[in-house]
């Protein structure tokens, strides 16, 4: 049985990858919630308070010999902000914040990539949130990758980009440490 | 000191539970309305919502024993002189009264405990979360306690405008009879 399974395995992964071009497609394990949207922002300077996005998705082509050829597109569901706190989590859906009735996207496509020096990678791209879109650069890391232990192939990322809530159209007054909120992506794709 | 209802009179407990319950649900009202546009920076932004909730959560008990009261207690008549239709607006009225505040106290409820936490009683104990991680729960929730308290608002000023219409045009008993209880006429041959 165990061997019917790996064989069956073997074939549909051999399947899905199809002809491999030299970034392969990686998607993003949203489903296996091996990949977190989450955020922090500073309350009153006294302490970070840590939030996310519970349901996205999103896709990335890489390859680490070709760091420059591979981009990466996410999309968020705003209404799905979570802080583990019912009224304040309303209260960000809301008008005063993301205000996810008028704007129900947001989102991240890259539009360039390099590979730094010190190994980091420096991703440009288009970030959509309160409807409004504007360039940002994740400051982004490859974490690791390689085969996982069900047959597939895994890499995963984490990077970090800063934005301020104001240049977003997000007006709430919440102190003058807390006008920008950090933004960290620690995805896992699976190569498809 | 005439506790209890009587079939023309209402007793001091209804009395009291009408003006008592009057004056939260519009202070309620007033404060929910204020407080939802509170600066982050407002000493009021954490005890306005905690008086809201506390105060809404006594309204729930004061409803339930409001409700048992009227099943227990005689309903006092109509004074003489009410035409039918009034009747029926006022008892439609009263019904939906009754109902709209029992359906914002829920949905209010409903909001805080969204996400399975519970909500302070005054600081005194926590009301545990019952029912939480509903579909969009806090959203809707939201939603129905202020359209239900809106339409509530209306009908409490259609309940004072009969009431003041009783008193100034037909010059009956209707709202002093509210105010304190009516001496009860033993009818004696």
């Amino acid at each position: 049985m165990k061997k019917v399974l790996a064989s069956l395995t073997l074939g549909a992964s051999l399947a899905l990858s199809g002809v491999n071009a030299q970034a392969a497609d990686y998607q993003i394990d949203s489903q296996g919630q091996h990949a977190f949207i989450n955020f922090k922002i500073s309350h009153l300077g006294y302490s970070w308070l840590y939030g996310r996005f519970n349901d996205f998705s999103g896709t990335f082509s890489w390859d680490a010999d070709q760091p420059q050829d591979s981009a990466v597109r996410v999309s968020i569901d705003p209404a799905s902000v979570d802080t583990n706190h019912a009224e304040r989590d309303k209260h960000l859906r809301s008008g005063d914040f993301l205000d996810v009735n008028t704007y129900p996207e947001a989102g991240f496509t890259s539009t360039r990539v390099e590979a730094l020096d010190n190994g980091r990678l420096k991703v440009t791209g288009d970030l959509t949130l309160h409807g409004v879109t504007k360039e940002v650069v994740i400051d982004a890391a490859l974490l690791g990758e390689g085969e996982d232990p069900w047959g597939g192939y895994r890499a995963g990322f984490e990077g970090t980009t800063k934005i301020r809530l104001a240049d977003f159209g997000i007006n709430a007054q919440l102190g003058p440490d807390a006008e920008a909120v950090t933004l960290i992506l620690s995805v896992e794709g699976i190569r498809q | 000191m005439q506790l209890n209802n009587h079939t023309s009179s209402y007793g001091w407990i209804a009395i009291l539970l009408h003006w008592l319950m009057a004056i939260a649900i519009i202070g309620l009202a007033i404060v929910g309305l204020w407080m939802v546009d509170l600066n982050y920076y407002s000493p009021w932004y954490k005890t306005a919502p905690f008086w809201h909730k506390s105060i809404g959560l006594l309204l729930l008990v004061l409803l339930a024993f409001r409700l048992f009261w009227r099943w227990r207690q005689p309903t006092p008549q109509a004074p003489v002189g009410h035409q039918p239709w009034e009747k029926r607006l006022a008892s439609l009225t009263h019904g939906l009264l009754y109902g709209l505040l029992a359906v914002i106290l829920l949905s209010g409820y409903l909001i805080s405990t969204a996400k399975g936490d519970g909500i302070s009683f005054f600081g005194l104990f926590e009301v545990p979360a019952l029912i939480s991680g509903l579909d969009n729960q806090a959203d809707l929730s939201g939603w129905i306690h202020f359209w239900a308290a809106m339409i509530l608002l209306g009908l409490a000023a259609l309940h004072a405008a009969g009431a003041l219409k009783h008193h100034l045009l037909d010059r009956d008993t209707t709202l002093i009879r509210m105010l304190k209880p009516t001496p009860i006429q033993t009818e004696e041959h």
